[in-house]
């Protein structure tokens, strides 16, 4: 069963210097219970379409069905069903750890008993506890990765969003995540759609990759199938082929240091 | 849905405020050195109204704490904004409306407290006023705070970029308060003066509690101020409402 689907999903921004036509027509189908990485060079348009199917930014073009609920006509029900961590995350340094967990757990319909246990058992998910009465802007750049991820998982939502959820970790802290991705699937069927730079990790996390370009999808499939379709040992040389951007030549100058 | 969103979300701004005593009285301090340093000029002059200096400049300083105070508080959402956390909240199924309101209801709250402490003070100077008229008075700055502070979130989310919030708000504040006579009463004024004051929403709010003050209460001068306030009140409950359902607040 498809947990989304889309069809000639668009978007263009228009700027002082004219249209940025940064998501161009994407027809995506996402199983129920799949570990989806989405993956593509800096711009490519991953972040834009994860805001469009998140709700939070209007496609202009194209439509797209989300957890049952049509994204357009019914955001409330997709927001209830999805969790979505940005790429710059959204925590309020004003805040305490526990503040925040409560809070997004208030936003989300819980009682303040119930908001305040949810709190205590993600913190404990994410190796939080320590830092619950810590203000948000005295932790270091992973632990408030953490947090973040934290946030998005307070209504164990049935489809998680993750943008580039491990950049900033370090390698425990990145397994760590990883563990808690396998097992939000396996113990609790949810689907998780996550972009990475990190191709060991979409080759270690990911079932099926989609890579896109120019934000048009480039090709898709099993990293296995990606990798034996362009005769490629690593997923980093598959990509490399299929989005055209080869190392670059190198370049013997000296390097001019004054 | 709506009123539990705007009571989780008033909650949790009211405690950000608790946190910073700083924050609390700061929005007084410039009427409250208005009260104690140019009040004293005005005993006795001639003002062109009824009532006594005190009636006169009182309901002016109220107005200007409101005036200033809730229209720079659209500040705290382009922070919010720069956060991330506007977007996280956003991606909630929270009532888009509580969003605006929350916060709102947290400034409004605020300001009415900063508005007692004046005339408290004011009372200590010599300002002598009927209670219903003190009320009435707060009822306008609860109504003005509350559009205001609105319509300077709708105005810090709809600037293309951020930079440019300060000096709007200053642009139009200034004017604002200039042309309603928050000062000195309007009657003072040339007539051409006079003429550009009636464009500016304020002068009527500021003239009607002038009279609350005076004990005067079923005037036009009066009509026209309730009136002005729930144009405003009316005109920023639906553009603040229109922006935050704006997919792309
Ligand atoms: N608000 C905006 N206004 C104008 N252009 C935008 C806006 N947001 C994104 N873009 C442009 O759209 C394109 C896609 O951006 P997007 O953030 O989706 O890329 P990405 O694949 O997430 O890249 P990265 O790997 O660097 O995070 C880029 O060219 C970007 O400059
Ligand atoms: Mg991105």
């Amino acid at each position: 069963m498809a947990i989304i689907s889309t069809s000639g999903l668009s978007r263009t921004f228009r700027t002082k210097q004219g249209e940025v036509h940064a998501v161009r027509g994407i027809d995506l189908t996402v199983r129920a219970g799949e570990i989806l990485g989405f993956l593509g060079p800096n711009g490519a348009g991953k972040s834009t379409t994860l805001r469009m199917l998140s709700t939070l930014l209007p496609p202009t073009g194209g439509a797209a069905t989300v957890c049952g609920h049509d994204l357009l006509r019914d955001p409330v029900a997709v927001r209830r069903k999805i969790g979505y961590v940005a790429q710059g995350g959204g925590v309020d340094p004003q805040e305490t750890v526990r503040s925040e967990l409560v809070t997004q757990g208030r936003l989300y319909g819980l009682p303040r008993p119930e908001a305040t246990a949810r709190a205590a058992a993600l913190a404990r998910d994410l190796d939080l506890t320590e830092l619950l009465d810590r203000s948000t802007a005295a932790l270091s750049g992973g632990q408030r990765r953490r947090l973040d991820l934290a946030l998005g998982l307070t209504h164990r939502p049935a489809l998680l969003f993750l943008d580039e959820p491990t950049t900033g970790l370090d390698p425990g802290s990145r397994a760590a995540l990883w563990a808690l991705v396998r097992r939000l699937r396996d113990d609790h069927g949810t689907t998780v759609v996550l972009t990475t730079h990190h191709l060991d990790e979409a080759d270690a996390l990911a079932e099926r990759l989609v890579i896109i370009d120019g934000g048009a999808v480039a090709a898709e499939g099993s990293p296995a199938a990606l990798k034996a379709e362009h005769g490629a040992d690593t997923l980093q040389d598959a990509f490399l082929a299929i989005t055209g951007r080869g190392p670059a030549p190198v370049d013997t100058t000296p390097v001019a240091v004054q | 849905m709506l009123l539990h969103d705007t009571a989780v979300l008033f909650g949790r701004y009211a405690r950000q405020t608790l946190r910073s005593p700083f924050q609390i009285f700061f929005g007084a301090l410039t009427p409250l050195l208005y009260l104690f340093f140019f009040g004293p000029l005005l005993t006795g002059l001639p003002l062109g109204r009824a009532g006594d200096s005190w009636q006169v400049l009182v309901p002016g300083l109220l107005l200007q704490l409101g005036l200033f105070g809730a229209s720079f508080a659209g500040f705290a959402v382009i922070m919010e904004k720069n956060w991330g956390v506007l977007e996280r909240m956003r991606v909630t199924p929270v009532s888009r409306l509580a969003l605006l309101l929350g916060r709102t209801l947290r400034d409004t709250v605020l300001f009415l407290f900063q508005a007692v402490l004046l005339v408290l003070a004011a009372l200590l100077m010599g300002l002598r006023a009927p209670l219903p008229g003190i009320l009435v008075g707060f009822g306008f700055v609860t109504l003005l705070t509350f559009s205001l502070a609105s319509l300077s979130y709708v105005l810090a989310l709809r600037l293309p970029s951020p930079q440019e919030f300060g000096p709007a708000i200053n642009t139009l504040a200034m004017p604002a308060m200039l042309l309603s006579g928050l000062m000195l009463p309007m009657a003072l004024a040339p007539g051409w003066l006079d003429v550009l004051s009636h464009f500016v929403p304020f002068r009527y709010l500021v003239d009607a509690v002038r009279d609350a003050y005076t004990g005067h209460y079923a005037t036009a001068t009066m009509l026209y101020g309730v009136l002005a306030a729930a144009g405003l009140t009316v005109l920023a409950v639906t553009v603040g409402t229109r922006t935050f359902r704006g997919a792309e607040a």
